[in-house]
């Protein structure tokens, strides 16, 4: 039982942490006096920033090398991610397309969606979005209703309207799943296209949320003309890619919750500089207590490592560690609270925008609720939920629900 | 990067649970409540399996294991409720082997083969609001401060006088091994049980697999031992690790049990374990056990490889540990509904572990407060 790297892995982690140390001044300077403001400049320069990275080879660890990445495991990604925050630069702009749509390209797209999208979007040159969730789409996400609509000649016009789209106001692409049969039943009418962000027929609004930061968005589709070979894994089987796509979040969330800045180190700062709070009972044992469950999670990772390095896939029990950061994380803005008074709730306050970003975060990258049922089902083998929807077809599942208004 | 089992700990550990399945632990832990007969003696299986020597050293007689070694036998005995004298044996041999005294030589392999049992006599160190040591009082919750020697002018030897309340493993034991103040600087004690001035009063509370005993000491011949105040800290965070790990393995039947039984019993037509209301209780319990474990590994590895990290480690095990098998316990009573509260059930045998356990060495608030101390200090340093 060890935490070390292995003789291999300290030898990459040598050569990221020289890169890195060599090229620290060419970073985009997001916080301090220095730092930039502009949103456009900050986007600007983090992109030419995860070119730099792709190119030494810190981005998209875990791609194919003809894809531009560097055929590793994702020991190797973690040790790049440890190392940047170490650093204390920027990682890359586009983890969501490098991180999950990336991935997902690779194991269904064909070989000229490979060609054309790849390597602009590991060096930064266009940005990618995920286009899953709808308004009436989210725990249940094969309801969606965006239509792509086949025409006479093979190319198909899309409809409808997605959310909790994160970067599309810059994005260039983005990954979309669209309901083109609504006489197959719910799960099978389903098809998974690439979509350009920037073109006539889209529109991108952004979502303003409790802090007043607009870091989602609504993007709109008003029949919007596609390509036949905008089709990726195939017409009717968007669902399977989605469950790619969700499998690469998984494994990103599973291996990334302190990367959201909660951890136990952090939050026990805030009550150590309140002499006074560090010695009150009920405080420590409040503090103790969420910190116990952060610190576990740090070794829920850890655990999830080595079965990645084992060559084993993380199954959905991942989830349940996003479960405690999110509670850890509202206990300890509760506790910060309650000692500094509201100054800890001043609009600038790194601890008012923690307590604003956190209950939305807990249905960002599924609900609480439908995480555990997942894992109830998945890990514990319960029965699942009685369901009205199997085996109709995705037309008559609407009829229903509108005649019941 | 690795947190997985070793072949040979897998090993410890599938032994452990065939060893303890030759016995009805459960049934016999209902009869003792019932003052049907003793619970079965198992120090026996213990020393055939080599548990008593599990952290001793090769050249002692022992397998010279580590902490999570140990940590998984315990989870074994939590699995199944199994009063195996570890808890009280292990810290004090870990206390002993840190020491090079000839008293401390001489003792090592008869407790290592089991040949003769020690308890450890537990005391909770300073931390960053109180600066002295302490011991659970046998009411309420005044801290005394642990017991005091004297130097009794006789090399390496000295007189100890004072009280430890309800100590693991206490009745019965061959040799206390613990802490007590020299000129107010801690020193490590070794007591033989039949020493004069030594009584140990037998107790039980709740938990009829949990022996215990309050120990009073008055003048009683002790063996100094030259252990630096570290190990005498570590042995204190070693036996909340143990105990730590006995309730994730408590936890793993109770959650067993009750998904077993959501599954075949119905209602409305359908299994309990399909509403969610259920299921999603079961899968709270499955998430505080999967971070009690996480933080095992967590205190396993630092005992090793970050000693410095050992308290807070340690701590936050038991913390999480405790709270999850009182969660455990009582989710296992509801799913089970108003069958899960009778006598007849065993959901009561580990709702009585948790409520006891919880109680016991320093209590899961006080290993609570113990992680917000050490990062505190930690912070601020």
């Amino acid at each position: 039982m060890d935490l070390d790297d292995t003789p291999e892995q300290a030898a990459h982690r040598t050569r990221v942490r020289t890169w890195l140390e060599e090229h620290r001044s060419e970073a985009p300077v997001l916080r301090g006096p220095d730092a930039l403001t502009d949103e456009d400049a900050i986007v600007a320069a983090r992109r030419v920033w995860q070119g730099k990275l792709a190119e030494a080879g810190l981005a998209g660890v875990t791609w194919p090398k003809e894809y531009g990445g560097q055929g590793l495991g994702p020991i190797e990604q973690v040790i790049c991610n440890q190392e940047i925050a170490r650093a204390g630069v920027p990682g890359i702009l586009d983890a969501i397309g490098v991180g999950m749509l990336g991935p997902t390209l690779i194991a269904h797209g064909s070989e000229e969606q490979k060609g054309r999208y790849l390597g602009s979007m590991l060096h930064g040159d266009e940005v990618w979005c995920q286009l899953f969730s709808e308004p009436a789409a989210g725990s249940d996400l094969a309801a969606v209703q965006a239509r792509a609509r086949l025409q006479d000649d093979g190319s198909w016009r899309l409809s409808g309207q997605k959310v909790w789209t994160t970067n599309a106001q810059f994005a260039a692409h983005g990954l979309l799943l669209a309901r083109t049969d609504v006489d197959a039943h719910k799960h099978k009418g389903l098809t998974m296209f690439v979509v350009p962000i920037d073109a006539p027929g889209v529109t991108v609004r952004g979502l303003r949320q409790i802090s007043g930061e607009a870091e989602f968005n609504e993007v709109f589709f008003d029949d919007l003309a596609l390509d036949a070979d905008a089709v990726v894994g195939g017409v009717g089987n968007g669902w399977g890619t989605a469950m790619t796509t969700l499998m690469f979040e998984r494994v990103t969330i599973g291996l990334g919750g302190e990367g959201l800045g909660f951890n136990s180190a952090r939050f026990a700062g805030a009550i150590a500089a309140d002499e006074h709070a560090s010695r009150d009972p009920e405080v420590r044992h409040r503090l103790g207590a969420l910190a116990a469950e952060m610190l576990a999670v740090r070794f829920t990772g850890y655990r999830t490592l080595t079965e990645l390095q084992r060559g084993q896939i993380p199954g959905p029990e991942a989830g349940l560690a996003k479960v405690t950061i999110v509670n850890g994380a509202i206990a300890a803005g509760e506790l910060i609270a309650d000692v500094m008074g509201p100054d800890a709730l001043a609009e600038d306050s790194e601890w008012a925008y923690m307590i604003s970003f956190l209950p939305g975060l807990k249905s960002a990258g599924g609900t609480e609720e439908i995480l555990r049922n997942t894992i109830g089902e998945r890990v514990l083998g319960l029965p699942p939920e009685p369901r009205l929807d199997k085996g109709i077809p995705f037309s008559e599942l609407r009829a229903k629900e509108a005649a019941k208004v | 990067m690795n947190l997985a089992l070793s072949d040979e700990q897998v090993f410890l550990r599938e032994a452990a649970r065939g060893a303890l399945s030759r016995f009805k632990t459960l049934e016999a832990a209902r009869d003792a409540l019932d003052g049907k007969g003793p619970l079965p003696d198992l120090w026996p299986v213990a020393c055939e399996a080599g548990w008593p020597g599990l952290l001793v050293d090769d050249a002692h007689g022992g397998a010279g294991l580590d902490a999570f070694d140990a940590m998984l036998v315990l989870g074994e005995c939590g699995r199944v409720l199994a009063g195996v004298a570890l808890l009280g044996h292990l810290p004090a041999t870990a206390i002993l082997g840190a020491s090079s005294v000839h008293a401390a030589g001489a003792l090592l392999p008869k407790l290592a083969s089991g040949e003769q049992r020690a308890a450890y006599l537990p005391a909770c160190p300073p931390n960053d609001v109180y600066d002295s040591w302490c011991v659970d009082p046998a009411h309420g919750s005044e801290r005394p401060a642990p017991p005091a020697a004297t130097a009794s002018g006789e090399e390496g030897h000295v007189t100890v006088t004072g009280s430890f309340a309800f100590v693991p493993d206490a009745p019965g034991a061959d040799v206390l091994v613990g802490v007590a103040l020299l000129d107010g600087a801690p020193v490590g004690v070794a007591i033989k049980g039949d020493s004069e001035g030594v009584s140990v009063e037998a107790v039980r509370r709740y938990d009829a697999t949990r022996s215990l005993g309050h120990v009073a000491l008055k003048d009683a011949r002790a063996a100094l031992l030259d252990v630096p105040e570290e190990s005498l800290a570590a042995a204190w965070y070693l036996a909340q690790s143990l105990l730590a790990a006995e309730s994730v393995g408590a936890v793993e039947t109770a959650l067993e049990v009750s998904v077993a039984y959501a599954k075949e019993r119905h209602t409305f037509g359908r299994a309990i374990g399909s509403y969610q209301a259920v299921k999603h209780s079961l899968t709270e319990v499955l998430r505080q056990q999967e971070n009690g474990r996480s933080l095992l590994y967590y205190a396993g590895w630092a005992r090793q490889g970050s000693p410095g990290e050992f308290p807070l480690a340690a701590s936050a095990a038991r913390s999480v540990a405790g709270h999850a098998l009182d969660t455990a316990a009582r989710t296992m009573i509801s799913v089970h509904g108003g069958i899960g509260a009778t006598w007849e059930h065993d959901a009561p045998l580990y709702f009585r572990r948790a409520q006891l356990s919880r109680r016991l060495l320093g209590g899961t608030g006080g290993a609570t407060d113990r992680v917000a101390g050490e990062l505190l200090v930690g912070a601020a340093a």
